[in-house]
């Protein structure tokens, strides 16, 4: 047997529930559950306000993981997932959500989910996930008006950004702070597949450079790739990031550089932005059967 | 005359000596850390085992990724060129060259003279070279000179999803967690190889006969896929696959290019 090694790539599984919302009170319960390929989310709702939410690392299988994580979300509440009037999955494992009522597609879902998060006059969102990369326009209700993607290749995804960490032994929370320590911007790294870039980056070591400069060199690079994934939708302010990587400032402050302005922030996860759009979309369609029964 | 061609690859440097009886000697390092140093290393050891001085070689060719950094070379030569002389040397009726490096992969198409046509190059992603079969043999587990072998032992065809070898290595994972068979795993891996390699033939043009060089025709497995990929019968594997390059380099240097 191997011996344990770090992993530097694990990032904290979290979860939130907000006391002060009653399920019980006779609102609507509606529901978004959010199957990635790297991490999955489960957000539940009370008429459209936010009551509970989990984040966790996709396992082997879709359903088990739709499950764990929206059971991992409603763990110490009274609510169990029979309870949920409406529930959307979305994501890449979103027909493997065995307790969905619907599914809809994780750009909708971002897009919707991001205008809750971030308000109405947010235009231009990228989502950037695991195993791709979004980038989509919306319309003040959180309508996708047009987008564009990479989900074909690692780079300019959480995946990559994993390999990195995985490699420099850098935790993967700290992998943004620690390549903004660098005195001067180094050139990002040239090759665009993950493992040149990664026969590149311990090229970079080997010649002496610190961690810092070669973190700032990868994310340099990832910032430019998703630079261009933006410019060919066009970005219309406001702008707004989601999914993983929105929480590492050495990506996101780079791509505010070579836009020129800032992302807005809001005071949610950036993970659960589709399980989010999910759970509002669930809400509006329930209210919508309702008022047809 | 005696020339010397050297291939700076991105995994290993490879030197053939030529005299005017043919090839006198051939040696590969692996690049390792200080190409330089390896590529002077490999130059002398090739010299002093064909027992030529460095004043009795008329000229010395460098191709390869690295060939701008090749010590003491008279000239460089693509990756292209070189690939297609090396291999109609070794079989003049060659229409089709495949060329398929640790890092690069190349399709060419050539005249009845081994001159280049048309040719596509993949050097910006792994899939579709050989760093996608290593790192597919990490990822199962196997050393990379067997997941030939295993794949022909392979009884399925199985979709790979992923092209990307990072999301592919991946997926090989919960194919394993899934209990799939790792022959059919490895078919699966090079099936995929082939299959990139089909779309980029296609846009030269496929005329057989087909000849495949480079580190990935050692891999018996991969050939076969290559067959069923190009849907052709036959394809034409010199003995020292991964020289070719070299050996057309020195072809060049020799002159008639």
């Amino acid at each position: 047997m191997a011996e344990a090694r770090p992993e530097f790539w694990r990032w904290q599984e979290r979860r939130w529930r907000d006391d002060t919302v009653d399920p019980r009170a006779g609102g609507i319960l509606s529901a978004g559950v959010d199957v990635g390929s790297v991490s999955s989310q489960a957000v539940v709702m009370v008429d459209g306000r936010l009551y509970a939410w989990s984040s966790r690392r996709t396992g082997g299988s879709s359903p088990d993981s739709a499950r764990e994580a929206m059971a991992w979300a409603l763990e110490g509440s009274d609510l169990r997932v029979e309870d949920l009037h409406f529930v959307v999955g979305t994501g890449y494992g979103r027909v493997n959500v065995p307790f969905a009522h619907k599914t809809i597609t994780e750009i909708h879902c971002h897009a919707r989910g991001a205008n809750f998060m971030y308000g109405s006059k947010v235009r231009t969102i990228l989502d950037m996930g695991g195993q791709d990369c979004k980038a989509i326009r919306c319309d003040e209700r959180g309508k996708v008006v047009a987008f564009q993607m990479n989900d074909k290749c690692a780079a300019g995804t959480g995946r990559g950004m994993e390999v990195f960490a995985d490699l420099l032994q850098v935790p993967i929370d700290q992998v943004g702070p620690m390549s903004l320590e660098v005195d001067e911007e180094p050139p990002p790294v040239s090759s665009t597949c993950v493992v040149f870039a990664k026969s590149e980056a311990a090229g970079l070591l080997r010649r002496g450079w610190p961690k810092e400069r070669v973190l700032a060199a990868y994310c340099g690079a990832m910032a430019q790739r998703v630079f261009a994934l933006l410019s060919r939708v066009g970005v219309e302010r406001e702008f707004a990031i989601t999914g993983g990587i929105a929480k590492n400032p050495g990506v996101v402050k780079r791509i505010e550089r070579a836009l020129g302005f800032e992302a807005v922030t809001g005071a949610v996860d950036s993970q659960i932005a589709g399980a989010l759009g999910g759970a509002l979309f669930g809400h509006a369609l329930e209210q919508k059967g309702r008022g047809q029964r | 005359m005696i020339t010397v061609g050297i291939d700076m690859g991105a995994k290993n440097v490879k030197v053939v000596v030529l005299g005017d009886q043919g090839v006198i000697c051939r040696a590969l390092r692996p690049a390792g850390l200080d190409t330089d140093q390896t590529a002077r290393q490999v130059m002398a050891a090739a010299l002093e085992e064909a027992r030529v001085g460095r004043g009795d070689v008329a000229r010395i060719v460098a191709t390869g990724t690295g060939r701008e950094d090749a010590p003491d070379s008279d000239e460089t030569m693509t990756d292209v060129s070189c690939a297609a002389r090396g291999a109609h040397e070794l079989c003049p009726e060659a229409r089709t060259v495949i060329d398929i490096g640790a890092e690069e992969a190349r399709a060419i198409r050539c005249d009845a003279r081994g001159r280049v046509q048309d040719f596509a190059i993949n050097e910006k992603c792994a899939a579709g070279t050989g760093a996608f079969t290593e790192a597919m043999a990490r990822a199962l587990e196997v050393p990379i000179e067997e997941l030939g072998p295993l794949s022909l032992r392979s009884t399925q065809a199985i979709p790979m999803n992923a092209q990307c070898a990072v999301f592919a290595e991946s997926e090989v994972v919960s194919m394993i967690h899934n209990n799939v068979p790792r022959a059919d795993m490895a078919r699966a891996v090079h099936d995929a190889i082939a299959s990139r390699m089909t779309a980029m033939v296609r846009r030269v043009g496929l005329e057989p006969p087909v000849v495949l060089v480079g580190g990935l025709g050692r891999n018996t497995g991969f050939v076969e896929s290559l067959k069923r990929g190009l849907t052709v019968e036959t394809i034409v594997v010199p003995e020292w696959p991964e020289l070719v390059g070299a050996l057309g380099a020195a072809l060049v240097a020799r002159g008639g290019a």
